[in-house]
């Protein structure tokens, strides 16, 4: 065997080690969340390809600042901020190589593999998890207030809805112990106003902090929506704010909605939080999240209770107050906790995940949601690896029937071909997606087509009585630049496409791109040595079966 | 066995034919296109898209009725395969809330499934929620990868062929762009990511299908400047015509099996192409040769057999 055939084998036996390291099986930590809720490290062994999100199943969102809620100052800082809060969020998640990155200058892309529970991944990305301690109020001011408010309500046309109950609508009346004649007094309730006759005093349903009112569920989105009328909002107690529970109570048969009047300052944000952790509680086996905070906002956490002994403190998440406030009966310093009432274990631990990864400095809105389950993603897989087998079946008999033993060189070049471009995929660490794999099978064509060239070429210098010896030559010499442009141009489209694609275009352009390189190697090297070979060993031959 | 040895074909004399019926299919694709409209993905046009899997067979008159109910008017509503499955389009957003935030949207058609069908009834196989905003983003990112790609495309043929080359490849090529997507229009396929690929595949087809032919055109003018430069087109094409029936076979073999065994999910995709290799193919031939030849009289140089010419100096207008 000539020196330089030996070289060649060498060569296309290194590539063949190279390909077979890259796809060889190995393990790969990931961290999972066990059904105790602790985050462990497990170790599996798979392939190193990975597949997209429309082939294993998995969620991907899109997601920008939302600025109508708030204005964000600095919007690339926020960003920033927002990247590194949902990468903790994330990494906690319990998800496989969970992908969170920036796209652009205002989009931050989270991909969550084979996920289960979308609306969970949804709350635990986009919740902003702003934690507040706020002291309510005792003073009793929004009584004082709601006939000034009713009044304001009145002259902009709005009263209470025809049909409502009498009763109800003398509540605060009755607590007041107010005379009805007394209309004069500007304290005194307005007859038929709206806001008196929908909140009442939360101490008629049993216990009741200072400060806490209810209205009935049904009209919850009315009375929040009737604070925010400007006549309306500028009434509210200076120094007070009005917020609502995170979630209906049941009173006897009826639902009802919490409200709160708290002082507008926090006595404390969770920013000062150093950890939480989710538990039940022993005495009511309820779900509880227990918090720590750093030195400094416990020195200032233990000077407001203190301050505050006896007063009750509303948890705010995220602007809804959590539960019913407790009341403060000593001082806290650096650890506390938060009831979360009948909720899940579950729940208890998202929050404590999330709390602990901080706050999102704007809250986020998803512009963009894709989400396959897995079922949808092995079907595609099942459907689309049969129909490859069977239509490279289909290339396979064409090229041995038409070309004979030239064909079933370029078959088995086909397999190195094969072997290589997948070898590429995991060495470059792309994900295989769908249109991933509409390029390989593209980029099949194009090897085939590479063989094609050059074997119409030989029997072309063949039929002009050349020998066989020269006709090989001078077919891979010829068909060279027609294998070279052609795939070089289609080449240079994989290379816009990758460049201003995005996700499944960019899919798209790799396996193209990769799939044309190994294509180009294994028709222009791995073929001519096989021919080599061949002619080396049958230097005799008068006609190639070809 | 081989096929079309030696075949004489006089291609480029029958070029009128071609364009005339060229013309009448993109004359007739484009009213028919722009009568319809062309069906934009959700992914294009913002909007959410669900595909449910349910126990049982679905009424789709009461998940129409459910929708409308939730404020959600005009979705389209198909079912995928067998009657358990439904795809469900809702391009427009619930009225009065913001379009871009995709969540209200997907919110309430959960909420009218809840309704019709029963929560836990159904699993969500699918879905695909995208703001007006993106989905324009992504429209306009496409095409500019396409432009920008014909753009480099014919430099490199410049380079390695000649201007002439170049401009009727591209020529060629965007007929093809073009012929595939009227043929989505008339076949009513749904243009996604996936369709868009399946574009962009043609692309890659039908440029490598051309510079095939292109690059013997090429060799036959530097062994014979002599000859007649239509008798040089139809050699080239004819002693390419082999390589091209068989490259074209295998490629229609295996797009076949993909558009009938590859899964509803594929299938799109490998129609598009199965219209791509058959147009790209006839492009190469009827287009990109005719045209060199019309750019060949049109302006008609020293260079005109295509020999590169390096150090050409740029016609200035004075």
């Amino acid at each position: 065997m000539s020196k330089s055939i030996r070289n060649r084998l060498l060569i296309i036996a290194g590539m063949i080690a190279l390909a077979v390291f890259y796809l060889f099986p190995r393990t790969i930590t990931i961290r999972e969340r066990g059904p105790d809720g602790a985050m462990s490290d497990v170790q599996i062994r798979r392939i190193p390809l990975k597949l997209g999100l429309d082939l294993q199943g998995g969620m991907h969102l899109g997601l920008e600042l939302d600025q109508s809620v708030k204005v964000s100052a600095d919007p690339a800082n926020d960003l920033q901020l927002a990247l590194t809060v949902i990468r903790k969020r994330t990494n906690e998640f319990g998800v496989a190589e969970p992908l969170v990155q920036q796209q652009g200058a205002h989009r931050i892309v989270v991909e969550l593999a084979g996920i289960s529970d979308p609306a969970r991944a949804k709350a635990i990305v986009q919740k902003a998890a702003f934690l507040e301690f706020k002291i309510t109020d005792k003073t009793g001011s929004l009584e004082r207030a709601i006939p000034a408010m009713d009044r304001a309500l009145q002259q902009l046309g709005i009263s209470a809805a025809a049909g409502s109950q009498p009763s109800a609508s003398s509540a605060v009346q009755q607590l007041l112990g107010a005379d009805t004649t007394a209309a004069v007094d500007s304290t005194a309730p307005v007859v038929g106003g709206v806001l008196s006759g929908l909140i009442q005093p939360a101490s008629i349903a049993g216990g009741g902090a200072p400060g806490e009112y209810m209205i009935p569920e049904t009209a919850f989105v009315r009375v929040a929506s009737l604070f925010r009328i400007p006549a309306v909002a500028r009434l509210i107690p200076r120094g007070y704010e009005i917020k609502f529970a995170n979630a209906p109570t049941s009173v006897g048969v009826d639902s009802y909605r919490f409200l709160y009047v708290v002082e507008d300052r926090p006595i404390i944000t969770g920013s000062a939080l150093t950890d939480a952790t989710a538990q039940l509680d022993p005495m009511t086996q309820g779900a509880i999240v227990v918090f720590e905070l750093d030195r400094a906002g416990g020195r200032r956490f233990g000077t407001e209770t203190q301050r505050h002994v006896g007063d009750f403190m509303a948890i705010l998440l995220d602007d809804r107050v959590q539960g019913r406030p407790p009341v403060i009966q000593s001082r806290i310093d650096r650890r506390g906790q938060i009831t979360l009432g009948n909720r899940s274990l579950q729940e208890a631990q998202d929050l404590a995940l999330t709390l602990k990864a901080g706050a999102l400095p704007v809250p986020l809105r998803i512009v963009e949601e894709r989400q396959v389950g897995p079922s949808l993603g092995a079907d595609a897989i099942r459907a689309g690896v049969i129909a490859a087998i069977v239509g490279t079946l289909f290339v396979i008999a064409i090229m041995i029937g038409y070309y004979r033993v030239s064909g079933m060189l370029a078959v088995l070049a086909l397999f190195l071909y094969m072997l290589f471009s997948l070898g590429g995929l995991a060495a470059l660490d792309a994900t295989l997606t769908l249109p991933g794999l509409a390029g390989l099978v593209l980029s099949i064509g194009i090897a085939v087509d590479a063989n094609v060239l050059i074997f119409e070429r030989i029997r072309e210098e063949l039929a002009l009585g050349k020998t066989v010896r020269l006709s090989v030559d001078e077919g891979f010499r010829h068909a060279m630049s027609a294998i070279v442009d052609s795939n070089v141009t289609t080449a240079i489209t994989g290379l816009f496409l990758y460049q201003f694609g995005t996700g499944p275009v960019q899919g798209f352009a790799v396996t193209l791109v990769l799939g044309i390189a190994a294509s180009m190697i294994t028709a222009i090297f791995v073929t001519r040595t096989f021919f080599l070979v061949w002619l080396e060993r049958k230097p005799a031959m008068q006609t190639l079966s070809i | 066995m081989r096929f079309f040895v030696n075949a004489k074909f006089d291609f480029i004399g029958r070029r009128r034919p071609a364009y005339i019926g060229t013309a009448i299919f993109m004359v007739l694709g484009l009213v028919i296109t722009v009568v319809r409209g062309l069906n934009y993905s959700v992914e294009f046009t913002g909007g959410t898209l669900m595909q449910i899997h349910s126990q049982a067979p679905i009424d789709v008159g009461a998940v129409r009725t459910g929708l409308a109910d939730q404020g959600i008017t005009g979705a389209e509503i198909q079912t995928f395969g067998n009657d358990q499955e439904l795809v469900i389009r809702a391009r427009v957003a619930v009225e009065g809330s913001d379009a871009d935030n995709t969540q209200v949207t997907s919110a309430a058609v959960a909420a009218a499934l809840d309704g019709v069908l029963g929560a836990g009834s159904y699993d969500v196989v699918r879905t695909e929620a995208v703001g007006p905003k993106v989905g324009g983003e992504l429209r306009s990112q496409a095409f500019f990868a396409i432009m920008l790609s014909f753009l480099a495309v014919l430099a490199y043929l410049a380079y390695r062929f000649e201007w002439r080359f170049g401009v009727a490849a591209v020529a060629a090529t965007a007929h093809d762009v073009i012929a595939t997507l009227l043929f989505i229009g008339i076949m009513r396929l749904e243009i996604s990511l996936f369709v868009v690929a399946g574009i962009l595949s043609v692309l890659g087809y039908s440029l490598n299908d051309t510079i095939v032919i292109f690059d013997r055109i090429r060799e036959n003018l530097r062994q014979s400047r002599r000859d007649d430069f239509v008798a040089i087109l139809n050699r080239s094409i004819n002693e390419t015509l082999p390589r091209t029936i068989l490259t074209g076979g295998t490629s229609l073999g295996t797009l076949t099996a993909l558009a009938v065994i590859g899964g509803e999910v594929i299938r799109p995709f490998a129609l598009v192409m199965l219209f791509g290799v058959v147009v790209g193919t006839f492009s190469s031939i009827f287009i990109a040769s005719p045209v060199l030849l019309e750019v060949e009289n049109k302006w008609p140089g020293a260079d005109a057999k295509g020999v590169p010419v390096v150090k050409r100096k740029p016609q200035t207008a004075s």
